[in-house]
């Protein structure tokens, strides 16, 4: 998430890179609440009513971006966690300590939207679909991160003990996807698919797409405004944040 | 004087933790109790009928397996990193991961064994019939030792930690599932007569997988408990 091509390792420090996320912030928000206002715009009032699902597909609008969000997220707080275990690196546990509570409401708001969906969909709040099951324990994966983290005083110690189990939950996440799948199919068969055949109509793809964008710009804003935070509260100490205006 | 090799210091190791296990018998004991007792309360839960029964079985006895292996999770690091032997581990000149794999081993003996052992007892109780229980015997020999090398990153993670038990529940369960689907899918898949092979083949897979995987990870959660 250092948007810089120029000297990479400048904004690698938190000192550097505090008043660049305190910079780059506002313009990321900027950017989600137009994408937003103009994928709500696409998605309720120019994309066509879905004929076999009525109104009540609009949901997908939200519930598609926060699953992408959700699992896209997981992995780059492993690879943040990951590079921060290998090279030492503060502020890359500092970002993966920041982007586990985003992931975590996107997993949530995507469960709860799936959850509101399947109703009118398929006339019950929660199926074991193959999906559904693994977005759950991916929340699971989540809560232990951040719990772990939450256990240990020593933050050094619990940014190390985090990675380990990020680590292992990315390379366990498509192990337990598969593995709920060939479940599901020994179950139920496959009576309950999110994936519907009917292509869509380009409009709603537009409308996701858009909304997709404002997720990903509103994550982004959030975890530098979180990473701010993170990084205010570890270097409290250190004579950089003292200084009169470090916090500016 | 040379440090002995790697085999001995494994056998060592092994042998040293399986002692320790015949002198506390009734910490072993208790999560084989505790495995009966959660498979015994099923039928109390959810009734006797036995074609209910022969359907839930495999998975009742796969899911108090599991919880079995997970609360006997906190003995594996915990006495020797009070009394200060698992500091020695990780300054031995041997490879810290391959004496993880030597504690691992005697554990899954002195926990995972004894409760494939009593399996089929209880699948007894939940009217399997005997092939359904050779396969349930056979996916929980594969199982276990799984669940005690996957088990092993967890405990190494939350050593020493405020509420460690509940922690390493939230953190070790969810790998768990794996392992969970193909076990008891295995008894079932056998039942509906599609064959056990493939889940088998899975089990031994993730087995396998673990074993390379996890006393590496295991090792590098123990080092950073440790320092």
């Amino acid at each position: 998430m250092i948007m810089t091509d120029i000297r990479w390792f400048k904004y690698s420090s938190p000192q550097t890179f505090y008043p660049l996320a305190g910079t780059l912030a506002p313009w990321f928000s900027a950017a989600a609440a137009l994408l937003a206002i103009a994928g709500l715009y696409i998605s309720f009032f120019m994309a066509p009513t879905d004929f076999q699902q009525g109104e009540a597909y609009r949901i997908i609008f939200i519930h598609v971006p926060a699953a992408w969000m959700s699992m896209f997220l997981y992995l780059v707080m492993a690879v943040w966690a990951a590079i921060g275990l290998a090279w030492n690196t503060r502020l890359s546990s500092m970002m993966a300590c920041a982007i586990a509570p985003t992931g975590a409401i996107m997993t949530f708001i995507a469960l709860w939207t799936g959850a509101l969906w399947g109703k009118p969909m398929w006339g019950a709040w929660w199926v074991w679909d193959a999906r559904l099951t693994s977005e759950l324990i991916l929340l699971f994966l989540y809560l232990g991160f951040m719990f772990l983290h939450a256990a240990i005083d020593d933050p050094r110690r619990a940014d190390r003990a985090a990675a380990v189990i990020a680590i292992v939950g990315a390379i366990n996440v498509p192990i337990i996807y598969f593995s709920v799948k060939w479940w599901n199919t020994l179950h139920q068969g496959a009576s309950v698919s999110l994936m519907r055949s009917p292509s869509m109509a380009a409009t709603m793809l537009l409308g996701m797409l858009v909304m997709a964008l404002a997720f990903w710009m509103y994550s982004i804003a959030v975890i530098l405004m979180r990473v701010r935070c993170v990084i205010i509260e570890r270097e409290r100490h250190a004579d950089w944040i003292k200084a009169p205006g470090a916090l500016e | 004087m040379s440090a002995p090799g790697l085999l001995d210091s494994v056998v060592a190791v092994v042998a040293r933790d399986l002692r320790i296990a015949l002198r506390r018998r009734a910490d072993v004991m208790t999560s084989l109790i505790f495995f009966v007792i959660v498979v015994s309360l099923f039928p109390l839960g959810v009734g006797a009928d036995p074609v209910l029964l022969r359907t839930l079985g495999p998975g009742v006895v796969w899911v108090a397996a599991l919880l079995a292996c997970m609360l006997a999770l906190a003995r594996l690091f915990a006495n020797d990193y009070a009394d200060g032997t698992l500091e020695q581990m990780v300054l031995a000149p041997q490879p810290l991961a391959l004496l993880v794999l030597a504690k691992t081993a005697a554990h899954w003996l002195t926990t995972g064994l004894p409760l494939v052992i009593v399996a089929p007892l209880l699948g007894v109780q939940f009217d399997l019939d005997a092939d359904a229980l050779l396969i349930l015997l056979a996916s929980l020999l594969l199982g276990t030792p799984t669940l005690s090398l996957i088990g092993g990153i967890g405990a190494a993670l939350t050593l020493g930690l405020r509420g460690g038990g509940a922690l390493l529940a939230l953190l070790v369960l969810p790998l768990y599932i794996p392992v969970l689907i193909f076990g008891a899918g295995a008894v079932e898949a056998s039942a509906a007569a599609l064959g056990a092979g493939a889940h088998l083949s899975l089990l031994a897979a993730l087995l396998l997988g673990s074993l390379v995987f996890a006393p590496w990870a295991t090792a590098l959660a123990l080092r950073i408990a440790i320092e």
